[in-house]
């Protein structure tokens, strides 16, 4: 058997990126209309002016994108873009069965929230040249991450609300800043394991297959797991607390390529999960509610969940239409169970399409991931990518039953400025890397750049040479044996 | 409005949401970048779009094969130091790698069993790095690398570095390559 390998650059797509985004947008100010027709039987006043202003918002970030990120992926702003609307709608739609109109309501503020984050993407995109400048910044992310961590647990600012001490308030406003602090900490994460990850994967002893890391390099796992700990004990957040110990265990594996680190990862969440759960009665109910939420014992507690899965089975294959259903019942329809109310109106159909956006979003981030050239962008798109994919399974595993429920937020479509602002900077990063990833490998000298090209493919990837690239439409064409026989003499 | 026209509005919103994830998916699947890694078995015909000006995919087995005799036959006739002209591509026409076609870099190609190599031979008789082409003055010269079973020009052992232009035939072990124009 032969193989051939031959290299095909990316195309940098800018016009298909613009006509998705025209979808996308019509795709959201139509679901507007339905919902407006079908609530109060004409089509929106504003219609016009709203629709004007965000195509100015979607074109402003388009036009940063052509400007600094060529070569970005098109796919990634459109998916966000539809998103990011589906949930304005949903939530305007809350805000019309609550009486909240116009300037009143939970819509204008995240409406308002939407364009300080595409703002703040945008400028990312715009001061960030290159990805690898945050690898300097590796240590100052830990400690901004933890500091911000910490932040609500401080006895001004710090707010606790419904049971979890995660908020901030500074005068009117009041910001969550867990949500960066994921971002900080995938950061930081990328520039350790970067760094690391020799260490971490070559030495250790094999035991049934598995090869186990020494004791002295458990250290940094101890660490992440103890800080994720602090944030289940001290704040009552179990969400953030799972993300970031998943999120860094996933990172771990992918920078060793170990499963032991994955099994010991998985243990110790299993250990500290049953102690947690025989220590704190709040995690006793969030069980209770999990099994059984019909049950008389669940419904005392919290009847949220199994007004969800109502709604839900309410809204059947096709959905009663937006507007026409009662996702209100359901305490934070807007919020956290923001999954069901789309599925109670959009029914299963829509509610798959949504899915399959968000899995199509982290294929991007892990495409991205895939095709950048130096290892620490590997690392931290994967980390961007998984975060949001862990995100999205706790949050929709919980309304449905898969996991316990836990107060995470649904990436670009809940209410909550902290966690649109977080998501479109995540989404700013994934699209400079992107960038890096598709831009053409400069034609400086032809036997490197094959070999870096090839190796662009295997996770431990050939540092690229610096300083950005003119776009060649050339093909490399190499064959080299399926066996690895063919190295050496 | 009528109860008619909300349901048509409602499906579709439905159908427009899934067009779109059509819409992305189509993208998808013509975005394709980076090392694409084609198998074939033999001397099948290769799906290299490179090739297809040299053999038409149908035709390029047997064509590497009748151009790999002739490229036996061939080195009296015109000789492998004689050609003449900027080659554009090295060509396989003889050998496990028949009907492979590589573009001629402006940095070179190193030749050999190393996977670092531009051209990887699949081939028991080269060396790990064999041969080396390489750009000079608008002239395109060859280089062995101190290979075991040596490189040849034509008819003759290479022993020094040696001009080469279209038409110029190296064997290299089992695998017989052309300079292209």
């Amino acid at each position: 058997m032969i193989t051939t390998v031959e290299t095909i650059e990316a195309r940098p797509r800018r016009g298909t990126e613009l006509l998705l985004l025209f979808f996308a947008l019509a795709i959201v100010l139509l679901a507007w209309v339905d919902t407006e027709i079908a609530n109060r039987g004409a089509v929106p006043a504003g219609l016009a002016t709203i629709g004007g202003g965000l195509l100015a918002v979607v074109l402003l970030m388009h036009l940063v994108v052509r400007w600094k990120a060529p070569y970005a992926d098109p796919l990634l702003l459109p998916i966000a873009t539809l998103l990011n609307g589906l949930g304005l709608v949903m939530i305007h739609r809350l805000d019309l069965a609550a009486g909240n109109f116009g300037f009143e309501g939970d819509a204008f503020r995240q409406l308002i929230w939407t364009g300080i984050s595409v703002t703040v993407a945008a400028g990312v995109l715009w001061l960030l040249r290159d990805h690898r400048t945050l690898r300097r910044y590796t240590y100052t992310a830990m400690a901004a991450g933890v500091l911000l961590l910490v932040l609500p647990l401080m006895p001004v600012i710090g707010n606790e609300q419904y049971g979890s001490r995660i908020w901030i308030r500074l005068g009117p406003m009041s910001f969550q800043p867990g949500e960066i602090a994921k971002i900080a900490l995938t950061i930081f994460f990328a520039g350790y394991l970067v760094q690391t990850r020799d260490v971490l994967s070559l030495a250790g002893r094999k035991v049934l297959g598995f090869t186990f890391p020494r004791g002295r390099d458990l250290g940094p796992i101890m660490v992440a797991w103890a800080v994720s700990i602090a944030v289940l004990v001290f704040e009552k957040d179990l969400g953030s607390s799972l993300l970031f110990f998943g999120l860094f265990v996933a990172m771990l594996y992918v920078a060793t390529e170990r499963m032991s680190w994955i099994a010991i990862g998985m243990t110790l969440f299993a250990a500290s999960a049953w102690v947690a759960f025989n220590l704190f009665t709040h995690l006793q109910r969030r069980v209770t509610l999990w099994l059984d939420p019909f049950s008389a014992a669940s419904l005392e507690q919290s009847d949220q969940l199994a007004k969800g899965l109502m709604g839900m089975a309410a809204g059947g294959l096709f959905g009663t239409g937006l507007g026409a259903g009662r996702p209100w019942l359901v305490a934070f329809a807007q919020s956290d169970f923001i999954i069901p109310s789309l599925g109670e109106e959009l029914g299963m159909t829509g509610l798959f399409a949504v899915l399959v956006l968000y899995g199509l979003f982290v294929q991007r981030g892990l495409r991205t991931a895939l095709g950048v050239r130096d290892g620490f962008g590997k690392l931290l798109a994967l980390g961007l990518a998984f975060s949001v994919a862990l995100q999205v399974f706790v949050v929709i595993g919980g309304v449905t039953r898969v996991i316990p429920l836990t107060g995470l937020t649904t990436p670009f479509m809940s209410l909550g400025g902290s966690a649109l602002l977080a998501n479109w900077s995540i989404l700013a990063l994934l699209l400079r890397i992107s960038d890096q990833a598709r831009r053409p490998v400069p034609d400086s000298d032809g036997l490197s750049e094959v070999t870096a090209r090839r190796k662009a493919g295997t996770p431990y990837a050939a540092p690229a040479p610096d300083g950005p690239g003119q776009p060649s439409a050339r093909k490399t064409g190499a064959a080299v044996p399926a066996t690895d026989g063919g190295a050496g003499q | 409005m009528t109860e008619l026209s909300l349901t048509l509005l409602r499906l579709g919103l439905l159908a427009m949401l899934w067009l779109f994830v059509f819409a992305v998916v189509g993208v998808l699947r013509r975005d394709l970048f980076g090392t694409r890694v084609s198998r074939r078995r033999g001397r099948a015909p290769l799906p290299i779009p490179s090739a297809g000006r040299i053999a038409g995919p149908g035709t390029s087995g047997a064509q590497g094969g009748q151009s790999g005799q002739s490229g036996h036959g061939g080195h009296s006739g015109h000789g492998g130091h004689s050609g003449r002209g900027i080659p554009t591509r090295l060509v396989v026409t003889d050998g496990r790698l028949a009907g492979t076609s590589i573009p001629l870099t402006p940095a070179g190609i190193l030749i050999g069993r190393n996977p670092e190599c531009a051209l990887v031979l699949d081939d028991d008789f080269s060396s790990g790095r064999h041969a080396r082409l390489f750009q000079q003055a608008g002239q395109w010269w060859v280089e062995d690398l101190g290979s075991t079973n040596g490189t040849f020009l034509g008819e003759g052992n290479l022993t020094t570095t040696e001009p080469v232009g279209i038409g110029s035939v190296l064997r290299i072990g089992r695998t017989v390559l052309e300079l292209q124009g």
